[in-house]
Order: structure tokens, then sequence, then C-alpha cells
């Protein structure tokens, strides 16, 4: 496995914990004895999600002649 | 003599020799890091009910260093495309930011281990519990002579188990001040290292573990950006394929803590 491909799978699992780490402090902002801060870093991290996301694109895009292997 | 499959790929395996290396060391750490994790687990399912922590680490400051570890990787990884299109001055610039990043974490880490062994949990001699980081001693604080006081910066509870969950909302508004407590009122008096829960056990293990790979991995990231760096002008595809065998290292690291971040900060 490539750099490429290792770090397409790094990415991957960094947009997914970035999603699930807005969730889990929207969830607990919203919830009985929330903080204002839990929403704010529970959207900012959703943003990074995105973020990841787009940027993992871009990443393929640019290094489409780079083998996998 | 030379050593065949140093730049050009093995035909039937499809890679060079520094590659497949890489990877077999990797599937050792995978092993390491695979047996403490299982050892986590272990000790967390075989906790009394209620007795496992949640929120004693800050999730704020995790998030940091998790953030400064992705940007590394990308930066890793920019050094790596630049050495490919054989810009050597926009490889020195991303691997010095990997760098200066892997510094960064290293800090962040240490803070937390301050905190951490600032930080303490105070048996009172009436069965209370007094929890907070220290703000100062008497000089003539002893606590087998019983003489001085300390001052801590925290709260009181009249049960231990109430400062397990500081995740739960009443925790989290718990309004913390300075408390001082003459050493006759005190039984016993620990700081949060990691002989105090086998959970700080196994998180010094696990983050120590961590940091340690993370400051090798920027050893050797320097050693390429420094004197390593000069196979450049003699061999630059060999010293390409360095920066790959580096870069995935530093990739491993990155995911350990990605995996570190949530089952430690988090759940």
């Amino acid at each position: 496995m490539s750099l490429k491909a290792f770090h397409i799978v790094f990415i991957t699992l960094s947009s997914a914990l970035a999603l699930g780490c807005g969730v889990w402090l929207l969830v607990s902002g919203f919830s009985a004895g929330g903080m204002k801060k839990d929403v704010f870093f529970g959207i900012s991290s959703l943003v990074g999600a995105v973020a990841l996301i787009f940027y993992g694109r871009y990443f393929l895009k640019k290094l489409k002649n780079v083998s996998y292997l | 003599m030379d050593f065949p499959y140093i730049v050009e790929p093995r035909r039937d395996t499809g890679l060079y020799n520094a590659k497949l290396g890489i990877w077999l060391f990797l599937a050792s750490e995978v092993m390491l890091f695979g047996a403490l994790f299982s050892a986590y687990v272990l000790l967390r399912v075989g906790a009394e009910p209620g007795m496992w922590p949640h929120g004693w680490l800050n999730v704020y400051i995790g998030t940091a260093n998790t953030i400064v570890l992705i940007t590394s990787s990308i930066t890793t990884v920019m050094a790596w495309v630049s050495c490919k299109l054989r810009q050597y001055r926009r490889f020195k610039f991303f691997h010095a930011l990997t760098i200066v990043l892997a510094m960064t974490f290293v800090c962040i880490k240490s803070y937390e281990y301050h905190d951490k062994f600032t930080h303490y949990e105070i048996t009172l001699a009436n069965g209370k519990f007094a929890d907070g980081h220290l703000v100062e001693r008497s000089k003539d604080f002893d606590l087998a002579k019983k003489t001085g006081r300390v001052t801590i910066h925290g709260h009181e509870v009249d049960h231990e188990v109430e400062l397990m969950d500081m995740q739960r909302p009443e925790a989290r508004h718990i309004q913390r001040e300075e408390l001082t407590i003459p050493a006759t009122d005190i039984k016993k008096m620990e700081r949060y290292g990691p002989w105090h829960h086998t959970y700080l056990a196994i998180y010094f293990t696990l983050t120590a573990l961590h940091a340690f790979h993370v400051i090798c991995g920027a050893l050797v990231i320097g050693f390429l950006w420094g004197p390593g760096s000069r196979m450049w002008h003699t061999d630059p595809e060999r010293f390409t394929n360095r920066i790959e065998v580096s870069g995935l290292f530093w990739h491993f690291v990155d995911l350990i803590w990605i995996f570190l971040f949530p089952v430690l900060y988090l759940l």
C-alpha cells in the first residue's frame, strides 16, 4: 500500500471521527445540562468533517496518476 | 555490490525493499498497540459498575491535538508529493511544518500530563473527598507528621463514586473554589498519576507510548529534512522513497491517535 492509499484511509477515518465527534457534542449540547460551547464545537467539528471530505476528493484528483501500491 | 529493489519495485510484490520493511514493522506495531487496546477493553469491562471514570480528560485539548496530527499527516503527504514533482523547496517547507506540528503535539501532551500530576484526590478524615488542582502547600506541610496545610482549587464530595463521572450534567456545572485543608484533616492524598486508577494507568501507558512514537518519527523526519536530504542531489528517486516510508510511519502514528482520542477522551 502506497502513502497515497494510506492517506486516503486516514482521511476517511478522520472525517468519520470528526462527524462522530460533532454529533456527540451536539447531542451533549442540546441535552439537559448542556453547554453553549458544546454546540459551537459540535458545529465546528461537522464543518471540519465536510472540509476533510472535500480535501480527500481534491487529493484523489491531484494524485490520480500515482499507484495505490 | 548493488542491492536490488532499492529504488524500483520488485515485480512479484510490487514493492521496493524499504516499503516492504516498513509494512512488516508496522504489522508488529499493530500487535503492540492491539494488545494495549485489548488491555483497555478488559480493564474497562472488568471495572465495578460506576467506577470507570468519565470526563477526567479535557476533550478540547484532546481535540486540539487531533487537529495538529491530522494537519501534520497532510503536510507529510504534501512533502512527498513535492518530491515526486521535483520541488525541493516545497518539500523542505512541508517537512519543516511537520516537525513543528510534531513538537506542538508533544508540548500539548506535556501540558496535559502536568495537569494530571498537579491534580489531587484527598480523602478527608471525616470520610468526605476533596478533589482539585494544587495551589500551594505550606512550608511545614508534612502528611506523616500531620503538620501544615494544603490549598487546592476544586470541590468537595461525600462519596468517591461522585468523582468518577465528571461528564454528567451536575458535575459539569460544579463551582470550583480554593479549599485550604489542614494536614490533620487529611487521611490520604494522591495525585492523578498512573497509580491512582487503572484508567490512568492505561491512559499513561498508551499515550506515553504514542508520544514516544511521535518523538521518534519527528527525529527521523528531522534527519531527512536536515543531513539526510543530501541524498536528494545524488539519488532523488531513492530519497523520495525514503520520504514515502517515513510518511507511512507518520500516518500509522496519526492513525493510532485517531483511535486513542475517542476511546480515552469521549467514550
